[in-house]
């Protein structure tokens, strides 16, 4: 063994770029990790997407989560007009700057007062930075918009080669930078800032289709790591930016065999274990009026009950008019939401966009963390976007649902077609339980019927129940399967009334002919008497003439005897000659 | 001391650019202002604090704070015609 050997070494990590964390809710996610630590980034983005905000909240939370003082130089607001503005958000910009945790310096440029005359350079600037900076000890730097020069300055040759040189200084000093700039017409800025900023390039978007403006950002590079590429929503709302990372790549969740009610005792038996799985997705789909709030209501009362937390999103009816209405079927959800139990979270679709309503529905989800979510009805997003792009939306709900292990119910409202029965919104591939609910149109009337269409991993009942509502809650009755079919409603009950007209009559029938035959055997019975009287009498009369023979033999006999011994002689002639007669 | 002209120049250390703009700008006060005018010298390299209060971008700069309006002429002030302009010495129409 060669003992000069060094000992092993436990193998050193590959380097890996040095990032630092924005604090910006979802944007870590997508840029792994946060900005490219002391280097520049450029953020861009056209007027009102919202440069500046993101921009000052890297600073506050810079600041405020991660001890890192920030300095940011605004070219367009003044200190004061910018801590007004995002005093909405909770940043109280003038406390961090008494507990100088952030440093706001306001750079004026007008060019009114403004003369050139000759050669000059942009020391000031960096000599101003670099005073606040280290007023400080700051490790962040926004420079919000520093285009502004550009209209400040006329010198163009001196300013660009003056930012190539404040971004190489930027870098020197070892500060994570943002700089902002406006999107240009070709360019991803007016004046082609991205040419001095290369390491890492946010581009904000602020897109209005359909009326409706969603606001979206993309990673355009970066450079030395990865990162998400696609183009992510985000939301400003008084909790500063959110951006979700909305698109997950894996199908590895977690599963659970755990089943629960679904609040309708009759449904839980349709299903073969009693209910449905926890974390699995379900979709109750139907027309107009069938019960699906109902359905969807009743499955978060039952939560509710068992002391779970549910989330209600209602994108039709406000929250007040759903207690309203299922309280008349005997539901009190009034009492979950006084409870702390039962939250609703009710907007109109077109809001905002469909992205929009996903970050919200996330944010809203992360705070209350329920284990029930029921959105209701899904079909109303379809005025905000196409079909394809609702079923996106909702492929990555339900992901980040199953990833979350809630229990979602959705509701979809489906047109009185044949075709779209089989592919509500497209959803129907990806949950895990399709109840449909179906008008079943008969006789002049309307009912509903229910089947389970699929439930994934359970047994389930294949037959078609009829859905009834009443004031004591939903329940399910089995149809009636007659003759002429499947009957529901009051032809149901018509059949099972003449049903039983139809025995009542039938045990009367056969009472009436038991009566018969009783009437019969007493008739044969009374016949079988008079014969038998009849025969006696026969009977009694043969009796009567061989009785009457026997009498008259034996008188005549008598007789015969008498005149023997009257006789004498005679009797032995009359022998004689009757032995005579004999012989 | 209350001079006409209160001329403040703003300069990092000394560049050639700060050297010649504090030169050009004796020469022209000495012709156009004598005896009515004062110039300081701001060397931020020193006083990096006092740059925020005048707005300091470019150096070199020269702020005129009085007579009103407060003007700025930054670079090294080789036109002697826009300095005398940018000063108010001379209208801006006559050439």
């Amino acid at each position: 063994m060669p003992s000069k050997k060094a000992p092993l070494t436990p193998k050193q990590p590959l380097h890996e770029l040095p990032k630092t964390p924005t604090g910006i809710t979802g944007l870590d996610e997508i840029t792994m990790g946060g900005l490219p630590k002391g280097r520049p980034t450029l953020v861009c983005g056209s007027a009102g997407c919202g440069k500046t905000l993101m921009s000052l909240e890297f600073i506050v939370r810079g600041a405020q989560e991660f001890n890192e003082p920030g300095v940011f130089i605004a070219f367009e607001e003044k200190a004061n007009e910018l801590a007004t503005n995002v005093a909405s958000l909770g940043f109280d910009l003038n406390d961090l700057q008494q507990k100088k945790k952030i440093k706001i310096d306001y750079i004026h440029v007008d060019r009114a007062e403004i003369e050139e005359t000759g050669e000059y350079d942009l020391e000031g600037l960096f000599i101003r930075l670099n005073y606040a900076i280290d007023s400080i000890g700051a490790k962040r730097v926004v420079l919000d918009t520093i285009e502004n020069l550009f209209s400040g300055l006329t010198n163009q040759a001196i300013l660009r080669a003056e930012l190539r040189r404040l971004f190489q200084w930027l870098k020197d000093k070892g500060v994570t930078a943002i700089i902002t700039g406006e999107r240009g017409e070709n360019t991803l800025t007016r004046q082609g800032l991205e040419e001095y900023v290369s390491d890492c390039v946010i581009l904000l978007d602020h897109r209005i289709i359909n009326q409706i403006s969603t606001r979206r950002l993309r990673i355009v590079k970066y450079r030395g790591t990865t990162h998400g590429t696609n183009e992510y929503p985000f939301l400003i709302d008084e909790d500063g930016i959110s951006v979700l990372p909305v698109t997950s790549l894996k199908l590895e969740k977690p599963v659970s065999s755990d089943r629960f009610s679904s609040g309708i005792p009759a449904l839980d038996k349709m299903l073969s274990k009693g209910g449905f799985f926890r974390g699995s997705s379900i979709l109750v789909s139907g027309t107009a009026g069938t019960g699906k709030t109902s359905i969807a209501a009743s499955f978060c009362n039952e939560a509710c009950l068992r002391g779970e937390k549910c989330l209600f999103f209602a994108f039709e009816e406000s929250p007040a008019q759903i207690i309203r209405n299922m309280h008349s079927i005997g539901m009190d959800l009034q009492n979950h939401v006084d409870n702390g139990l039962l939250q609703f979270y009710a907007s109109r679709p077109t809001l905002y966009g469909l992205e929009m309503h996903l970050v919200a529905i996330h944010k809203a989800i992360k705070k209350l963390k329920p284990k029930v979510v029921i959105l209701d009805p899904i079909t109303n997003l379809i005025t905000v976007g196409s079909v394809s792009e609702v079923k996106s939306m909702l492929v990555r709900l339900i992901d980040f649902l199953q990833d979350e292990q809630i229990t979602v119910m959705f509701t979809a409202l489906s047109l009185n077609t044949v075709v779209n029965e089989q592919t509500d919104e497209g959803v129907s591939s990806l949950v895990d339980a399709w109840l449909l609910i179906r008008d079943i149109e008969l006789n002049g009337e309307r009912n509903r019927g229910l089947y389970i269409m699929k439930s994934r991993g359970m047994k389930h009942s294949n037959q078609v129940r009829e859905f009834l509502i009443s004031d004591e809650g939903l329940d399910l009755i089995d149809v009636y399967l007659g003759p002429e079919g499947i009957l529901t409603g009051s032809a149901r009950e018509a059949q099972m009334l003449l049903e039983e007209t139809g025995q009542v009559l039938h045990t009367h029938a056969i009472g009436v002919k038991d009566s018969e035959l009783l009437r019969r055997r007493k008739i044969l019975e009374s016949k079988i008497e008079g014969l038998k009287s009849e025969f006696e009498s026969t009977e009694a009369e043969l009796n009567k003439s061989y009785i009457e023979e026997a009498i008259k033999k034996e008188v005549m006999q008598q007789n015969r005897e008498k005149l023997t011994s009257l006789r004498g002689k005679e009797v032995d002639t009359i022998n004689s000659k009757n032995k005579k007669n004999k012989k | 001391m209350s001079k006409a002209y209160e001329l403040r120049l703003y300069v990092a250390g000394k560049t050639a650019k700060s050297v010649t703009a504090l030169n050009n700008l004796k020469k022209y006060c000495e012709e156009h202002l004598k005896g009515q005018y004062s110039i300081e010298v701001i060397d931020l390299l020193v006083k990096p604090q006092l740059a925020e209060g005048d707005q300091i971008l470019a150096i070199p700069t020269l702020v005129k704070k009085v007579p009103e309006p407060v003007r700025k002429i930054i670079g090294d002030l080789s036109n002697e015609e826009k300095v005398l302009v940018g000063l108010d010495i001379r209208a801006k129409n006559i050439v």
